[in-house]
């Protein structure tokens, strides 16, 4: 289920946020009303931990992470690393990476097992991606452009993509994520889709411009329709009931 | 898919946080989408140095020709399609990711542009105003009109939006209103380009211009007037004046023109209308002026005085063919050039030659009229000879732009051939024994000359001849249709109540001139002529073989006549 919001008023959600399946990293407000969205969405099921990552309040874009670890900057402070560290459930491994491009954010996309990477990055970097992560990397460009963690948003389910990507590009990106991909845009139009929203299996966050045919697209790219709990509670009772008397 | 063909890792540190580095990349990266990026970014990733090489790159992004000359392969990109963002229809994607219909209903690039603007039209003169004070004159749905209004509306939406296309829309031509359809473009949000028509409607005040209101309230004003005189008693001067004002167009500005005794008056507007035409005058005759004024009326509280000015013009009164005898101090001054001498030419300045010697000398303007003096003898007083023998003296020369040949002639009056005289001619390359030629009878003449009094012993000939007669020719071919034909000027002739002799006298100086015109093709050199539509040639075949040709213009020299073509304006233009 899609959320629209806004953080003090700028629609660009997932500059301030990175949602995953295992937790949730959110920038400090002025306001709480962008961590209560979150925590009304979220509450239960996965950490929502308010942070900032080098002091900045762009964590989405700062960092990169699935449900199997979270890589930071090499910019990030020790009190931030350990702040996090503490948040973050034991399972997922926090790393620091001492990589040339900090905004790991806009270099790498990433789901529970494929990586886009920014075609420049350290081979030391793709390999403590792929260890980290638990993933495997390939080295793209979205629709020429380099910065693939920005014009690009997918999760295990599907995944949206920088509009002006040609058809042929859809197709080879698609076979390489395993997943379904559509071009399409956020906020009313803007092509940097991963500025605009965050996704994880379950449910997406984006900017309140996004208007309701993106909105639309979303959904049925990424499946959140069927997520809803009362389906999974219908689909239970139909296994668990064997007979009514 | 990342068609990476050079890949160069030089970067320079400039600070801890800040790196830069070169990528040569293809295909092109658009900088719009990119500098959307850099404005979230650029203070950690991307400084302002990669900036420059990303959008020197783009420039310098190959083409698909260039890209298959590389020998690299480059998979063929087809455009996917995207949903647009408001209205979910299918579309390519475009900068602004919206379908065109949605960003038209969303965005006006029309708004703030005037839709309705004023001109003002003058109905006598229909032109119109461009503010603050000049009046153009253009044809309705003409381009020059189109470009006039436009640049009108120009300065109000040119900061707003670009102009692509303009034209007109039909309205009636009474309506008093001009439709224009223009074409303006603008970008929209993050790059888009939008075209939209827009319509504007001119409304036309009418408002009489200031010339027309003075025309108006008193046809007849005038500021200047130029008073052109020569005090001959024949008025060749004027008729040949006249056709070099017709070509030359110099009176086009006259508000009238008018005859006077011994001259014309011409009236202008404004002074510097009669200084130019007074400065033309003085390059093609020997003229002294004068220059007055008379105040009309004054304005105390701006000092501003009204004039009217007053030109006296003045020509000298040497003209072609006539005689002269020089004054001592000028025929000194010359280099003692014989006191008689004959006028050949006269324009800017006066030619006079001596007929015997065929010397030439020139008075300029200045040189005349601070000696006058006048003609001994002039054309009304020339007299018709025949020509018993010729002997020729000398050989043919070519004087001052003219050929000449010395030659003792005997001659005798046509009237009176009892009197036989042997004089020295400078027409010898002309005339052949039983011609007849026009000269002046000096025996037979009492002149009554100061100048000639002062000089001592002075031997005067007996005859002194101008030209060659066709006057026996002429008397034949009367009646018969000339090949070119001359335009007159528009001129106020005075009601000359009981001088009926004056227009006889002028057909005949008028008939005399076209032959003067005929006769002489150095005359004609600054003359229009116009073709005749009415002259048939065949008809002089049809005449007795004549022993010697009349002189007559050839047919490259006539201008055909434009005024009976009816050239009307593109009809089509809408």
């Amino acid at each position: 289920m899609a959320t629209r919001l806004q953080f003090e008023n700028n629609c660009e959600v997932g500059v301030f946020s990175k949602l995953t399946n295992k937790y949730c990293l959110v920038a400090i407000g002025g306001s709480e009303s962008f961590y209560s969205v979150f925590e009304s969405e979220l509450a239960g099921v996965i950490p929502v931990v308010k942070t900032s990552i080098a002091g900045t309040r762009i964590v989405g874009r700062m960092c990169a992470g699935n449900k199997n670890g979270l890589l930071l900057p090499h910019t990030t402070t020790d009190q931030e690393l350990q702040h996090i560290r503490n948040c973050l459930p034991d399972e997922v491994v926090v790393q620091r990476v001492e990589e040339r491009l900090s905004a790991l954010g806009n270099c790498v996309a990433c789901n529970d097992h494929v990586a886009l990477t920014h075609p420049d990055l350290d081979r030391e970097t793709e390999e403590l991606i792929a260890d980290v992560l638990g993933v495997e990397v390939f080295r793209q460009t979205i629709a020429g452009n380099i910065l693939v963690g920005s014009y690009c948003v997918f999760s295990n389910r599907g995944g949206l993509v920088h509009p002006h990507t040609s058809i042929e590009d859809l197709d080879e990106l698609s076979t390489l994520l395993q997943v379904p991909l559509v071009a399409g845009t956020v906020n009313r139009g803007s092509e940097v889709i991963a500025g605009g929203m965050t996704v994880n299996d379950w449910t997406a966050f984006c900017g309140s411009d996004t208007t309701a045919t993106e909105l639309s697209v979303i959904e049925s790219v990424f499946k959140l329709r069927e997520a809803q709990p009362t389906a999974i509670v219908d689909e239970m009772r139909r296994s668990l009931i064997d007979t009514y008397v | 898919m990342y068609n990476l063909v050079q890949h160069s890792q030089d970067y320079i540190r400039r600070s801890p946080f800040h790196t830069c580095f070169s990528i040569h990349y293809l295909p092109i990266i658009k900088p719009s989408s990119l500098h959307r990026l850099l404005r979230f970014l650029s203070p950690i990733l991307l400084p302002s140095p990669f900036h420059k090489t990303l959008t020197l790159v783009s420039a310098m992004a190959l083409n698909p020709s260039d890209q298959a000359s590389t020998g690299m392969f480059f998979p063929t990109q087809t455009p996917g399609t995207v949903l647009c963002c408001t209205c979910g229809v299918v579309m390519a994607p475009n900068p602004a990711n919206m379908c065109v219909k949605c960003l038209r209903s969303r965005v006006d690039i029309t708004e703030g542009l005037p839709r309705q603007a004023v001109v003002n039209f003058c109905p006598d003169c229909s032109s119109y105003l461009q503010p603050p004070n000049k009046w153009l004159r253009f044809n309705l749905d003409s381009q020059e009109l189109l470009h006039f209004l436009v640049k009108r509306l120009h300065t109000r939406f040119s900061r707003l939006v670009t102009l692509t296309h303009a034209e007109f829309m039909f309205t009636e031509p009474h309506s008093k209103r001009i439709k224009i359809r223009l074409r303006v473009r603008r970008e929209v949000m993050n790059g888009a380009i939008l075209e939209q028509p827009h319509i504007v409607e001119f409304v036309v005040h009418d408002k009489l211009c200031l010339s027309c209101s003075r025309l108006q309230a008193n046809p007849d004003q005038w500021v200047a007037a130029v008073q052109l005189r020569q005090h001959v008693p024949h008025r060749r001067t004027f008729l040949f004046l006249e056709q070099l004002i017709l070509r030359h167009g110099a009176a086009t500005r006259a508000v009238r023109i008018a005859d006077a005794p011994h001259g014309l008056d011409f009236f202008f507007a404004s002074r510097s209308h009669a200084i130019r035409f007074v400065d033309f005058v003085n390059s093609v005759a020997p003229v002294q002026y004068r220059t007055d004024k008379q105040l009309v009326s004054h304005d105390p509280k701006s000092n501003v005085y009204n004039y009217k000015h007053t030109f006296s013009v003045e020509i000298s009164p040497i003209c072609r063919e006539d005689l002269i005898c020089l004054p001592p101090k000028v025929a000194h001054s010359l280099g003692n050039l014989g006191p008689l001498v004959i006028c050949t030419k006269v324009s800017n300045s006066i030619v006079l030659m001596d007929p015997f010697t065929l010397r030439v000398a020139y008075l300029n303007a200045t040189q005349y009229w601070s000696d006058p003096f006048r003609p001994l003898l002039s054309s009304r007083q020339l007299v018709e000879y025949s020509i018993l023998d010729i002997e020729p003296e000398s050989d043919i020369v070519t004087v001052g732009g003219s050929r000449y040949q010395l030659a003792y002639v005997q001659v005798a009056r046509m009237s009176d051939f009892s009197n036989v005289f042997t004089v020295k001619t400078h027409l010898g390359h002309l005339l052949n024994v039983g011609d007849n030629a026009l000269g002046y009878d000096l025996f037979g003449a009492n002149p009554n000359d100061m100048e000639m009094d002062k000089y001592k012993g002075l031997v005067l000939p007996d005859c002194v001849l101008m030209k060659k007669s066709y006057e026996e020719v002429r008397a034949r071919r009367s009646g018969k249709q000339r090949n070119f034909k001359l335009k007159r000027l528009d001129i106020e002739v005075e009601p000359t109540g009981g001088r009926k002799g004056e227009d006889d006298k002028r057909n005949d100086e008028y008939q005399k001139f076209i032959e003067d015109l005929e006769e002489n093709p150095e005359l004609r050199f600054n003359i229009s002529l116009y073709k005749n539509d009415n002259y048939e040639p065949s008809e002089m075949g049809t005449s007795m073989a004549d022993a010697e040709e009349i002189p007559s213009v050839p047919v490259e020299e006539l201008v055909a006549d434009l005024e009976g073509l009816d050239i009307g304006d593109g009809q089509d233009q809408e």
